[in-house]
Order: structure tokens, then C-alpha cells, then sequence
């Protein structure tokens, strides 16, 4: 299958690491993957901060560079909530019709990561194996927004040499949000303090992921407290086989 | 109250996240009835079918608002009663007001009711000098202490049973009392009961109205809302116009979603309806006082307009994990929450800068929509009201609105993902930008907003290269 990665702004800048395993399994599957050089970012933290208009041209931008692919595969699950949940409201805004039905078409190829594996693949073994104690934080979007289900869970149980352990108020936000981690501060870092007090209870050494931006809040106060912990997006734990990561 | 003349809730959220006492009489509570209400939800198959119910019932009736409420008017005025229109609270409080004083009364009781609170009922008749007493245990426990309510189901949830007992000890005049619950019960129950036979004039909300019988329906725990509507003998019912429901056969559905996303209970003890009056029979006089106070505001959003669809439940604060933490008083609201956050700007308007910062009172992490009733989308409206907040400052431009930091970021960030080269530079820019803050692998003191970030958390350095320089060189 021919496969169009959508990198998104943040990972291509801050987790290449992240895009480099998920090309790497795609191909190990006998796919081939390809990058548009012209995307850039969803804008999704501009949505979430209530600037819609000025993100008009990058929905179009998406629409651009994506329309013609057979799937698009994103490794973050709350850029694909935003895309699949926001688009059409965006497009609806804009007023062309054509870019209504443009964004209409190209929805339904749009997947993240860990889903494309499972429902559209139908891979659940992709041959990984990671020796450590693992607890897997299932981020808002990709629970609700997505309802990614248990795809993470299905692949992760397949990684030899894994021991997986249940996060303890794993339904709860971590308290990222986006520009609410800045606004709303105190908030957002009572929110972070309960998530990271859970994580520690588990006692395992990585905390892992669909999605790089909780990642992000979560991994900086674990670095920060110099708790041993470290965070890990789910492709890189899928990525890693007897011989090492496969990049 | 002068509009923005409270705080923002991030100038005081803060403040309540570090009372330990508060974190843990909120945290306790909310996760107690959250659990709860799991429970009694999963026993019933058709809980999804039911909340579309409520949910297109609802819609229904915002749909066509103005023909429902016209004919609840004729319907109450058919039993007997009589009809008022409030435009907002002033308007509210006077009618009550003149009521109260026309039977030379100074002393009422009331049912628990956050539509008169919201408009400050109790404040408008104690400067005309008419007492009026909160029947519900946890709005007296708010009005024995001079409190403001932070739930809109268990308006004292921020306080536990020690402080109850305290408060109790010195407003009622009581030596000896412990602090169990039912002790507490029954010291308001001792209290409140000589209230309720000297009383002549009652005062309630309403959870629904019928708009094909004139019915009002209040639903409770307690039984003081029963003691309020039936003993005095006159009744004056204050009731937001969105509280409609076409017909009797509709509460089948709500007074199914009510209980179990409220109290956790399959139903209430206590249901009480009445028609207009009967005669020999509870209140010879019924006064159905209909508020409108920013309503038809919410009415006239498009996206917005669903918030009138919320039954109070308060499902939504119980899930939700920014109340869990700040409790209901962060919102300077009394609407806290998630709902709250959406009905609090639409009501008060967007001028007024404590309600403009509820909406970003959320991480979007989209709880509350979950277990929402009626399915409100409160995350959709919460963005929605975002868009509304941004729209508004840039309308009103100024120096300060130009010159803000996330207003700037946001316009340059636009600028900048719309261009290839524009991001490309911008990435190399950020790795260029970060050796003077970087040390032994983290960044950890960031300037301007961004210390909020830093402030707690370690930012990752940007790597020696992007995954696109890494696609483009293999
Ligand atoms: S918004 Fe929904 S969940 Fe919240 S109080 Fe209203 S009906 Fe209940």
C-alpha cells in the first residue's frame, strides 16, 4: 500500500525519532511510505485557543498535500481528532463548497498510527521486543475524540518481553491541554502532580503513548524530578526488535 | 455587580488548589458519586437511547421556545395560576419583591434553587428587609456561614462534616452535637421544621415545566422541597425559560437520566408536580415567575444554543478534573464546572473578563461530554466560546489586545506554518535560539510565558535534525 505520512509540526521538530520508527514499520510490513515535504501543522493549538480563522489556509494546505494519497497515516492521536472532528467545521467556515467537499473526501483516509495498524492492516504482532516494565497513559483524544479502544493495548500486548502494568487513574487527563498548561498553570500542574504520583506507583521505567504531546508535559516533569521514568511514544516500543531500534 | 469586577479564574484558581482542606473534601466527594453513578448507569441497556431522547426532546423545545412557553403560560394561568415574565434579575427580584410585600410578609421559606441564586435573590429581599431561609441542609449550611454555593447539586461540597458541625455549633446556638450525619440532619431538621409551619409564603425552582399541562416538577433527596410547596399559602416559582418540556409523556425520559446523573439514585425520594392550585389542597396562590436574564442570548447562538439543553445534573462537575481540583468558588460563578464554563460567558456576556476566561477553563479532555445527559458537546461549545472570546478582543483591538503575548505568538505561528521555507526556518531558528538555555541535555528556565511551562517541567532540545532534513537526506 502506498502510505503518506503526516509527521505533524511537533514530532518532525522535537520527535523525529518517533517518524523514523513509524516509517521503519510500515516498510518492515511491505509498505511503502511517503512524505509530502510541503505539510506543516495541523493547527490544532491555534483551534484550541479559539483562532479559528487565521488556520483556514492550513486546512487547505492538508487538503493539498494529502488528497491524493491512498491513506494517511499520523502518529499523534489528538492531530487526527483534530483533523477528523474540526476540519469540516474549518472548511464550513470558509465558505467554499469546494473545499467542503474536498475535506469530506479526504477524512475518511486520515488514521493514527496504532488504529491504521490494527483495523486497517490488521497487524497486532509487528515482531518487537522491549525487556521493561511499561505503563501506557491513554491520552483524551485518542480515548474520546478518537476512541482509539484498545488498539494501543492489542499491539503492545503483542511486544516480547514486555511487562505491561495498568496506570492507575488511567481515564484521567494529565492536565496538558495545550496553551492551558500556560493560562491555567496552577491548574494544569495539580493535574500533572496527581498523573505523575500514578505513574511512579506503577513502578515502571517507561510511560508510553500515542501521542507525543502529553508525552511531552508528562516526560518534563519526570525529567525534571529526576525520577528515573523516562517517556516513550508507542511506535518506538513497536519499533524495537532482538536487534535493537530498526532505523 | 459591576460587570468584570471579579477575577479571572486564573488569577484565582491557584489559590483554592493549594487548600489541602478543600482539595480533599472536593476530590473525596466528586470521585464518591462519579463511582456511584457509573454503577447505576451501566444497569441500564438503553442509557445511549436515552440521552438522545433527552437530547432531541430538548432540542425540540429550543426549537420552537417561544410557541412552548406561550402555551405553558395558558396552561398555568388554566389551573389557576399566574404568569410573570422577568427580562433579567432586577426585573425578577422586584416581582418577587412586590409579591411578598402586597401579603405583607417578612419571612419565607425556600427549596434549594441555583436560578435564584443566580440572580441573587436572597440579597435583594434582605435589603427590603424579608428573610429569606434556605430549607435545603447544604444551602443552609452556605447561608448559616455566609458562604457562596461551589455545586450546583451539593452547594456546600467544599465543606466536611468538622466544619459543618462548628458552623452548626455556633449559628444554632447548639452545646452539645457530633459530627455524624445524621446528627447534623437532624439539627437542621429541628431547626427548619418550626420555619416551615409559621411560614406563609414558599419559594422554588423547577427542574421541569410542562408546557401541556402548566405542571411544575421539582425533584429532591430531602423532603423540604415537598414541605415548601405544600405548606405555605402561596408558592412563587422562579424558572429559567429554557426548563420546558412539551408533554407529561417527556419526563419519562428525564425523570429516568435526572437521578442517576445526579444524585446516583435510580429515583428521587422525593417527586413532587402541581398544577396551577387545587383548591383545599396546598397553596391557594401559585405565581410561575419566568426568567429570561441572557437566555435568549444562548438561544440565539447556533452552536451555543445547546447549553440550554442542561437539566443540572451536575454529572459534568463530578467528572471533570479541573473542578475536581479548584472546587466551584474559581469560577466566581454560580455555575461552576464544566457547564459553567459554558453557560456563565453566554449568559453574562463576553465584556466581562470573569466570565470571558471560563472557557479556557478546560484542558478539553472531554469528561463532561461523555457523561453528559443530554449529550451537550460541551468541548465543541467551549471552543466555540474561544473563538467568540478571540473575535471579541480583536474587535475591541487596543494596545493591550495587540501587544499579548499569545495573541502575537498566534498571529506569527499562522504566518509561519503557511509557508514551507517560513517553517523550515523557524525550526532551524529553535535549535539555533536553545544553546542559551540548554544544559545537561533539558531546558529548564524558559523566559516570559513560556516559564510557566518551565516553571515545573523540563522542555526536550530540539534535535540536531528535524525528521524532514533526516527524509530528505536518505
Ligand atoms: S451540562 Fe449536562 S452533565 Fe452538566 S449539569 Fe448540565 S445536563 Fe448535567
Amino acid at each position: 500500500m502506498n502510505i503518506s505520512l503526516f509527521i505533524t509540526c511537533f514530532n518532525d521538530t522535537l520527535y523525529p525519532e518517533t517518524g523514523k520508527a513509524v516509517v521503519s514499520i510500515l516498510e518492515r510490513l511491505g509498505h511503502t511510505v511517503h512524505f509530502p515535504m510541503e505539510q506543516t501543522c495541523c493547527g490544532q493549538m491555534h483551534y484550541n485557543t479559539g483562532y479559528h480563522e487565521e488556520i483556514i489556509p492550513l486546512v487547505e494546505r492538508f487538503a493539498d498535500q494529502f488528497e491524493n494519497a491512498e491513506a494517511v497515516v499520523s502518529p499523534s492521536a489528538s492531530c487526527v481528532g483534530m483533523i477528523h472532528e474540526f476540519y469540516p467545521k474549518l472548511a464550513a467556515l470558509s465558505g467554499s463548497k469546494v473545499l467542503q467537499d474536498r475535506i469530506d473526501a479526504l477524512i475518511p483516509k486520515v488514521h493514527e498510527f496504532t488504529m491504521f495498524l490494527v483495523n486497517e492492516l490488521k497487524v497486532e504482532d509487528v515482531g518487537a521486543y522491549y525487556p521493561h516494565r511499561v505503563t501506557y497513559h491513554s491520552t483524551c483524544h485518542s480515548l474520546r475524540s478518537l476512541k482509539i479502544g484498545d488498539a494501543p493495548h492489542r499491539l503492545l500486548r503483542n511486544v516480547k518481553g514486555i511487562e505491561l502494568v495498568d496506570l492507575p487513574g488511567a481515564l484521567e487527563c494529565c492536565g496538558f491541554g495545550g496553551t492551558f498548561a500556560l493560562k491555567n498553570a496552577d491548574t494544569s500542574a495539580a493535574m500533572l502532580g496527581d498523573k505523575i504520583r500514578h505513574i511512579k506507583e506503577t513502578g515502571a521505567e517507561v510511560c508510553t503513548s500515542a501521542d507525543n504531546s502529553c508525552l511531552m508535559h508528562i516526560g518534563g516533569a519526570l525529567n525534571r524530578q529526576r525520577s528515573g521514568v523516562k517517556t516513550v511514544h508507542m511506535a518506538e516500543i513497536l519499533n524495537t526488535t532482538e536487534e535493537g531500534a530498526q532505523v | 455587580m459591576k460587570k468584570g469586577s471579579q477575577p479571572t479564574f486564573e488569577e484565582t484558581a491557584g489559590r483554592y488548589i493549594e487548600n489541602a482542606q478543600l482539595r480533599w473534601n472536593i476530590g473525596h466527594a466528586t470521585r464518591t458519586i462519579r463511582d456511584k453513578r457509573q454503577l447505576v448507569v451501566q444497569e441500564l441497556d438503553d442509557w445511549e437511547e436515552l440521552r438522545e431522547a433527552g437530547r432531541q426532546i430538548k432540542q425540540k423545545v429550543m426549537n420552537s421556545l417561544d410557541r412552548y412557553l406561550l402555551q405553558l403560560e395558558k396552561s398555568v394561568i388554566k389551573a389557576g395560576g399566574v404568569v410573570h415574565w422577568a427580562t433579567d434579575a432586577e426585573d425578577a427580584n422586584r416581582i418577587i419583591t412586590k409579591l411578598i410585600k402586597e401579603k405583607k410578609e417578612t419571612d419565607v421559606v425556600k427549596v434549594k434553587s441555583i436560578t435564584t441564586d443566580e440572580i441573587r435573590l436572597n440579597r435583594a429581599l434582605e435589603n427590603e428587609g424579608i428573610h429569606a431561609l434556605e430549607t435545603d441542609l447544604a444551602e443552609l449550611i452556605v447561608q448559616l456561614a455566609g458562604d457562596e454555593p461551589s455545586h450546583i447539586l451539593v452547594p456546600a461540597i467544599h465543606k466536611n462534616r468538622a466544619e459543618i458541625r462548628e458552623l452548626f455549633k455556633d449559628k444554632l446556638n447548639l452545646k452539645e452535637l457530633s459530627d455524624e450525619p445524621a446528627d447534623l440532619a437532624e439539627a437542621a431538621r429541628l431547626y427548619l421544621r418550626k420555619n416551615f409551619l409559621k411560614a406563609n409564603v414558599g419559594i422554588s425552582g423547577g427542574n421541569f415545566a410542562i408546557a401541556e399541562t402548566g405542571t411544575v416538577a421539582v425533584v429532591e433527596s430531602e423532603g423540604n422541597g415537598r414541605m415548601c410547596t405544600t405548606l405555605p399559602e402561596a408558592l412563587i416559582t422562579v424558572l429559567g425559560i429554557e426548563k420546558i418540556v412539551p408533554e407529561w409523556k417527556d419526563l419519562e425520559v428525564f425523570m429516568q437520566l435526572l437521578p442517576r446523573s445526579s444524585t446516583a439514585e435510580r429515583m428521587n425520594p422525593y417527586n413532587t408536580f402541581w398544577t396551577g392550585i387545587t383548591e383545599g389542597d396546598g397553596p391557594q396562590e401559585f405565581h410561575l415567575v419566568l426568567l429570561d436574564n441572557g437566555r435568549t442570548n444562548v438561544l440565539a447562538d447556533e452552536t451555543g444554543r445547546q447549553t440550554l439543553h442542561c437539566i443540572r445534573c451536575s454529572a459534568c462537575l463530578n467528572v471533570c478534573p479541573v473542578y475536581e481540583r479548584t472546587g466551584g468558588h474559581a469560577y466566581h460563578s454560580v455555575y461552576p464546572g464544566p457547564i459553567g464554563a459554558i453557560l456563565t460567558p453566554q449568559l453574562r456576556g463576553l465584556d466581562d473578563k470573569s466570565a470571558a476566561s471560563l472557557p479556557y477553563a478546560s484542558s478539553l479532555c472531554g469528561a463532561c461530554y461523555e457523561v453528559c445527559p443530554v449529550k451537550i458537546n460541551i468541548p465543541e461549545v467551549l471552543l466555540h466560546l474561544r473563538n467568540r472570546v478571540v473575535l471579541h478582543r480583536k474587535k475591541e483591538g487596543g494596545f493591550r489586545q495587540k501587544t499579548d503575548p499569545v495573541h502575537l505568538a498566534m498571529k506569527f505561528l499562522a504566518r509561519a506554518f503557511a509557508k514551507k521555507s517560513r517553517y523550515e526556518r523557524l525550526q532551524k531558528m529553535g535549535r539555533t535560539a536553545q544553546w542559551f538555555y540548554e544544559k545537561d541535555g533539558a531546558i529548564s528556565n524558559l523566559p516570559g510565558e513560556l516559564s510557566k511551562w518551565t516553571s515545573i517541567r523540563d522542555v526536550k532540545p530540539v534535535p540536531d535534525k528535524t525528521f524532514r532534513e533526516w527524509w530528505r537526506e536518505r
